[in-house]
């Protein structure tokens, strides 16, 4: 079924048991995003150590693909660099923006590539970057303050 | 009396030809959002392209004349089905529109004119209104510095309206209203809201975008002073909407567009008025629209509305009693009958509304989901949203059963 290539196992299981869904204390910095179409809600805590993201904590509401799609995120960014880290942010949204032409690389984006039938279904793209732009968002402004 | 013949009325629709993901029929449970149109309706605007076209009001030939004629007589017909006189009915380019013109009309008012609000006014609205009817207001408020306030709802999905007489104060100027959600269904009552509002010298503005299409109307004895809806959503194409003003308020009103067709006339300097309705309706109208939407209401008028009400009224009775054989699912606004329309949210335990709408999508079942234009009420209602079926003429008790089988789908594919 259609539907199988957008509800992968692994995103099911994320759903059910999200990673890293419990706001960690003193975050290096902390963001709010929301899906106006939709109502999806994000919070999500940053801790940097220097230039490494050392823990990636989130609260919200949301879709199965919103939910998992950040849980997956949290488990890829935790350990990298932020440099390394927003190249892989880039390198999902263009996977997302690609229509179900590319299917990502497996070995930048482990879990995530599971995610590459959302691609298909225009109305789910914003579902899954949902958390992903957080983290971006939350590692510009904490890069942008430790420089400061 | 007898109901509508759903599959002869439905050969007026091509769209549901379409054959939809996974090979399947279209089960279309979303005419809150935006009816399809019957072929009547497609055939009048292209007519109106292919045979009349022209600027209305304007030029001195034959086409502009067939043009005003059309586009008048559309306006007749709107009156007609309203219960209201020709130059009562504006036209808009949809609901939105409509409460936006009534809303910055105040706004733009003097202190000599009755609708001047200022810091000693208030303004009323309700909890379970669409962003279209709450976000005018709540901004006319901030820019005259009135107040605003609300009735709120009830946990079942009712207006609270116990404390009428505290809520509409004597300092309250208007009273906007939706006569039924969009969300919850519920038709609200009206007659001791209008009699409170015009005992303090408040007008009521009605939204009556999902009344409408889905019962008989007439201003007159709801009493209310404006209504608006869209016709879209009443078959009729996109991009225009009514407003319907008693003739008293229209003559006192300040413009909201300014522009061409609109004057009675000009210097660089100073502009006066044209009368009601050509005031409220600035530039080219969206003509062939307008056209459009009166072959849509002579289309209801022809099955009836009050067979439409009927038809409908069985459709939700069973849609409701089917739905609360479902464990685990539970509907969102009024669960009996009683001054409630065709509308049905529900959450399912454990499955957000996108993911229920999207395994819907896969049996051609086509819902609404998320907060429906009404964040507030989402709030207050304790979910953050809901996934909505609406129904319509052209559904049937076939459409209702494969809702509900999708459902215990979504349920077994979600294992909730
Ligand atoms: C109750 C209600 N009011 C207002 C609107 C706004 O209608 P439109 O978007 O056509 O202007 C809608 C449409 O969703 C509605 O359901």
């Amino acid at each position: 079924m259609e539907l199988d290539s957008l509800y992968q196992e692994v995103i099911l299981d994320h759903y059910k048991n999200p990673a890293h869904k419990k706001l960690s204390a003193n975050p290096t910095v902390s963001v709010h995003h929301v899906n106006p179409s939709c109502g999806d809600e994000i919070t999500l805590n940053l801790i940097l150590d220097g230039s490494k993201v050392k823990d990636v904590s989130w609260d919200g509401v949301g879709c199965s693909i919103s939910q998992a799609s950040t849980s997956i995120m949290t488990d890829l960014m935790i350990g990298k660099e932020v440099p390394e880290a927003l190249s892989v942010v880039d390198e999902f949204t263009e996977l997302m923006q690609s229509k179900g032409t590319l299917n990502g690389n497996e070995e930048t984006l482990d879990d995530a590539v599971a995610l590459a039938g959302v691609s298909k279904f225009p109305a789910r793209v914003k579902c899954a970057l949902l958390g992903w732009m957080a983290f971006k968002d939350a590692s510009l402004q904490a890069t942008g303050k430790n420089e400061g | 009396m007898t109901n509508l013949d759903v599959a002869l009325l439905k050969k007026d629709f091509p769209i549901f030809t379409k054959v939809m993901r996974g090979g399947s029929r279209l089960v279309y449970l979303d005419s809150g959002a935006t009816a399809q149109k019957p072929i009547q309706v497609l055939d009048a605007e292209r007519e109106f392209y292919e045979k009349h076209n022209a600027a209305v009001h304007r030029g001195a030939h034959l086409l502009a004349e067939e043009a005003s004629e059309l586009y008048e007589g559309a306006r007749s017909t709107v009156a007609q089905f309203l219960g209201a006189t020709d130059d009562e009915i504006i036209f808009t380019k949809s609901a939105t529109e409509s409460l936006n013109l009534v809303a910055y009309s105040f706004g733009n008012s003097d202190s000599s004119n009755r609708f001047y609000l200022d810091s000693s006014s208030s303004i009323v609205i309700s909890e379970m209104e669409h962003h279209a009817n709450l976000i005018p207001w709540q901004q006319l408020a901030k820019r005259t510095g009135a107040s605003l306030s609300w009735f709120p709802v009830t946990e079942d999905g009712r207006l609270d309206l116990s404390n009428l007489e505290e809520v509409i104060k004597p300092d309250v100027k208007v009273v906007a209203i939706t006569h039924q959600s969009n969300v919850l269904g519920t038709i609200n009552p009206l007659d001791a809201i209008v009699k409170r509002a015009h005992e303090v010298g408040a007008v009521v503005v009605l939204d009556a975008c999902q009344s409408v299409p889905h019962f008989a109307i007439d201003v007159k004895s709801l009493g209310v002073d404006f209504l608006a809806f869209s016709g879209h959503k009443a078959l009729g194409p996109t991009g225009v909407g009514v407003l319907w003003g008693k003739a008293e308020h229209l003559r006192e009103m300040e413009p909201f567009l300014t522009g061409g067709s609109m004057i009675e006339s000009v210097t660089m300097t100073e502009a006066t008025w044209a009368p009601a309705p050509r005031k409220f309706e600035a530039g080219v109208p969206n003509m062939a629209q307008a056209v459009g939407l009166a072959a849509a209401l002579k289309y209801l008028t022809a099955l009836g509305m009050d067979k439409i009400e009927s038809h409908e009224r069985e459709l939700t009775e069973y849609a409701l009693k089917k739905f609360s054989e479902l464990d685990r699912v539970e509907v969102i606004g009024p669960k009996n009958i009683e001054m409630r329309g065709a509308v049905l949210s529900f959450t399912v335990e454990g499955a957000h509304p996108h993911d229920v709408g999207q395994v819907l999508d896969q049996y051609g079942i086509a819902v609404r989901t998320g907060h429906h234009c009404a964040w507030p009420l989402m709030r207050k209602m304790h979910v953050v949203g809901t996934t909505r079926a609406s129904f319509y003429i052209y559904n049937d008790h076939a459409d209702v059963d494969a809702l509900v089988d999708g459902v215990r789908q979504v349920q077994k594919y979600f294992k909730v």
